[in-house]
């Protein structure tokens, strides 16, 4: 029995690899198990090598590491890809037809499980693509799991397509659990201890989460170019645009989808965008724009490989200062960075929330590791009550005389002034580009903007007197502090687990909220260590340019990366000297 | 509520137009149709560019978005979609609509939004003091084109038919009472409808005076002409010379962008409940 496994299935694109991944990942979820998938995958629809990574644990864990326990091989590149990675005690399932594998193939303790994949599907008259289910029975059956666990899924999954397709795929699964069952009664060394979670558990990517965040926030109008890695918010909205009232708008490109955004924001609704930096950067000026007619607005910059198209299905950190900085002029802005589902959820509602509050832009900057990821999240997080709030807005009736409805009113304190929607009595204004008064109307006076520009800029004290403070995870008097923000948090925190089983002491510190800047937190975090370490999937260091900007700690230590592939704790660990 | 006229939309600011500017008819066409339709200052939504055209939301009194060059036609679809109860007009200029913003147009025009864009073509940017705009005849003389613009013109009316517009006009801003009934008519029709007005530029076009618009300008109702028909609109859209066409070109009944969406078949989003109602039937879909 084994507290943890880690599968990974490779194959073509097209072999029905990805939905390998989220079946396997739902069937242990049912069965009281915390999971995490990670794709990786090329810029392909066909062809190309596509592989997942399955992560299945009796405890909580924070993303993968460098175990790779099972390797399902649906080709024999699989095995040549990843054969270099196996745990010592490795179990590799494949199909002698794609290529008769020997154990000296491998490391000592590899053990070989090979599976007549082809002869299992043919003899049920099945499509060549549904060797993954065979692979997903043999699974479950290597992992100790009751069969009825896979095809409970099977069922949800294939429900639609009515009885006969349901009972096809349960007897191609089954053959594949049979299989094990016959011929390698013996092979328990993967069991996995009983499940220990006990109540409903969701599987889904962080685009998911992220949707779900936005509906629950009110959600009303979304414009979105499609885009690696953000396409399932696409879908998922899409899918529920009926059921939820929801506009989805597939705009001309990423201008339209901001100003398309931006139009529905002033005409009174809970609006977002989403884009990766490409999209993002055609997005620049509508930024400002937002910034100056103060429309909330949610961006989700779900961060690829840059710069231009840069590997587009793999994951960087590589677009902290450019959210920070972008737009020409100067205006506030808010940027949150989720580490996982679970917060891209929450960070999202918040996010609505404060484009509200402020009348700003605001940002949740996730990564493709993040959006494409598949992550679990207990039921009963998604059922907590949410507060909705749409801060300082007339949808009636504004009371007052024609043309003293001063949208723009610079005297608050806060700079956040009354809104009013257009259709609403007695409340026209100007929704205005260039720089206005408080009616909307332009001016170039010195003074006016001077008001105008010192009133868009109070916000930026008012927000920040109420930033969420980084995160801070470990010892006292540490011997190493990390610091790390967005996704890179899983594997640092995996990281200290390790060292601290070293007998190091170890702090992490992670910035769910990273602009404005909590730099009193971060000044009072960072000077109780002697030896801090900025850790980010980035080439430059970007946070570790930021605090050193906001607070003039200068972070002598680094360990950045930039290849493209998430970091794993090991590394990190491995860094340290 | 008092009857509304033109002056009703007055906002006391006096027009920065050049004296004699084609703006101040289209301008007080505009007033003249939202009264006649009796879409008061507080219930419509005017989106405007940036050009000379733009400026006039100072002197309009309506919900107005000045919003970036190009980007009308987005902001006023959002609005749109947010609340399809709102009528929504965009007062754009033959730069701002058919250059910086022209994949835009052409995606709105295959969309097909209850939505009126205004174009006010004068080809020239006025705002910027005088350079050739997308729709410049060959041989036109301007500040960036002194020897006679080169490049073929973008023709508008053509553009927004093959792009799939479902109301079609030109008209002049010449004619008060003309263009104020086009526009009201433009604004009825339920659908993407482009109006491409002729608006001399007094300041950078000595060419193309009122003198010479009115010299050529003919009626298509007076013809005969019935616009029912795409080809033949087209064929009428790429008459240009002795003889310019004005009035509808082409409409066409066709359900709208916001009529085909499935969210939309009620009240306006912006009056819907933020709370989700069937929360945990979503949530049961990602067990």
């Amino acid at each position: 029995m084994r507290d943890s496994v880690t599968w990974k299935i490779g194959g073509e694109a097209g072999f029905g690899i990805m939905s390998a991944g989220t079946v396997l990942a739902r069937t242990f979820t049912r069965a009281g198990y915390h999971i995490f998938a990670v794709n990786d995958y090329p810029s392909l629809i066909r062809g190309g090598h596509n592989i997942v990574t399955v992560r299945m644990s009796s405890l909580p864990f924070n993303g993968i590491n460098k175990d790779l326990n099972i390797l399902v091989a649906l080709n024999a590149e699989t095995v040549e890809f990843h054969k270099n990675e196996l745990s010592p005690d490795a179990l590799v399932l494949f199909d002698p037809k794609d290529k008769e594998w020997v154990a000296s193939d491998f490391p000592v303790g590899v053990r070989l499980i090979p599976i007549p994949l082809r002869d299992i599907i043919s003899e049920l008259h099945a499509d060549g693509v549904m060797r993954n289910t065979v692979v997903l029975g043999a699974t479950v059956a290597l992992l100790g799991a009751p069969f009825e666990a896979l095809f409970s899924v099977i069922r949800d999954q294939f429900a639609h397509k009515g009885e006969e397709v349901v009972a096809q795929n349960e007897k191609i699964a089954r053959a594949g659990f049979d299989f094990i069952a016959k011929n390698f009664s013996t092979e328990v060394s993967m069991h996995l201890s009983p499940g220990t979670v006990t109540e409903k558990q969701l599987v889904v990517n962080g685009s998911e989460a992220l949707g779900l965040g936005a509906v629950r926030a009110g959600l009303k109008f979304a414009a979105i170019y499609p885009m690696t890695p953000i396409n399932a918010i696409i879908s998922f909205l899409a899918d529920h645009a009926k059921e939820f009232g929801v506009v989805y708008k597939q705009p001309e490109d990423e201008i339209a989808g901001i100003n398309m955004a931006i139009g529905a924001s002033i005409a009174g609704v809970r609006s977002m965008v989403a884009t990766s930096g490409g999209g993002f950067a055609l997005m620049v000026e509508g930024l400002s724009l937002a910034g100056m007619v103060e429309a909330p607005l949610v961006i989700d910059l779900g961060m690829r490989v840059g710069p231009a198209t840069g590997m587009p299905t793999y994951t960087e950190q590589g677009e902290l200062l450019f959210a920070i900085h972008a737009g020409h002029g100067e205006f506030a802005r808010i940027v949150l960075a989720p580490a996982d589902a679970e917060e891209a959820y929450s960070l999202t509602i918040d996010a609505f929330h404060l484009a509200d509050k402020y009348q700003i832009p605001v940002f949740v900057l996730t990564d493709k590791y993040l959006n494409e990821s598949q992550w679990c999240m207990k039921l009963s997080t998604l059922q907590k009550p949410v507060t909705l709030d749409r801060g300082k807005i007339i949808t009636d009736d504004t009371g007052k005389p024609d043309g003293e409805f001063l949208r723009y009113d610079a005297s608050p304190e806060d700079g956040v002034s009354v809104r009013s929607v257009p259709g609403v009595k007695h409340g026209q204004y100007y929704a205005n580009s260039y720089e206005h008064d408080g009616l909307g109307h332009v001016t170039d006076n010195a003074v006016k903007r001077a008001e105008m520009v010192a009133k868009r800029l109070r916000k930026i004290k008012a927000i920040q007197s109420g930033i969420m403070p980084p995160q801070r995870d470990g010892d006292e008097q540490p011997e190493i502090t990390f610091v790390t923000w967005g996704t890179t948090k899983g594997a640092v925190l995996s990281a200290a687990q390790i060292l601290r089983a070293k007998g190091k002491k170890v702090v992490v510190v992670s910035y769910p909220w990273v602009f404005p800047f909590p730099v009193e937190e971060t000044k009072t975090l960072l000077s109780s260590s002697s030896r801090v370490i900025d850790v980010e999937q980035n080439a430059t260091g970007q946070l570790a340019y930021l605090i050193r900007a906001e607070t003039g700690i200068d972070i002598q230590e680094k360990f950045l990366k930039s290849d493209g592939r998430p970091w794993l704790p090991e590394e990190i660990v491995d860094r340290i000297k | 509520m008092a009857t509304l006229t033109a002056e009703s939309y007055n906002t006391g600011f006096l027009p920065t137009w050049c004296p004699g500017c084609g703006d101040f008819g289209i301008w007080k066409s505009l007033q003249g149709a939202f009264a006649k339709l009796g879409i008061g200052p507080d219930d419509g939504f005017i989106v405007y560019g940036i050009g000379c055209h733009g400026n006039m939301y100072d002197w309009m009194k309506m919900y107005g978005f000045a919003g970036l060059h190009g980007r009308a036609l987005p902001v006023a679809q959002g609005a749109k979609l947010a609340n399809h109860s709102l009528p929504v007009v965009v007062v754009s200029g033959d730069g701002d609509c058919l250059g910086e913003g022209g994949n835009h147009f052409m995606h709105a025009a295959k969309r097909n939004p209850d939505i009126t864009v205004v174009i006010h073509d004068n080809q020239v940017y006025g705002l910027t003091t005088g350079q050739a705009s997308p729709t410049a005849k060959p041989g036109f003389k301007t500040k960036s084109t002194p020897e006679g613009s080169t490049d073929a013109p973008v023709n508008p009316l053509a553009l927004a038919l093959v792009s799939g517009a479902t109301f079609v006009a030109r008209g002049f801003a010449g004619d008060l009472p003309g263009l104020t009934s086009l526009m009201a008519e433009a604004m009825n029709h339920k659908g993407f409808a482009v109006l491409d007005v002729m608006q001399p530029c007094v300041t950078f076009d000595k060419v193309h005076t009122y003198q010479w618009y009115r010299q050529r300008l003919y009626r298509l109702a007076d013809s005969g002409y019935t616009p029912d028909n795409k080809l033949k609109a087209l064929e009428k859209a790429m008459e240009w010379g002795d003889k310019i066409p004005l009035g509808v070109f082409y409409k066409e009944d066709k359900p709208t962008s916001e009529a085909l969406e499935p969210a939309l078949s009620g009240e306006p989003l912006n009056r819907l409940p933020l709370e989700v109602a069937h929360w945990d039937k979503l949530l049961n879909e990602f067990v």
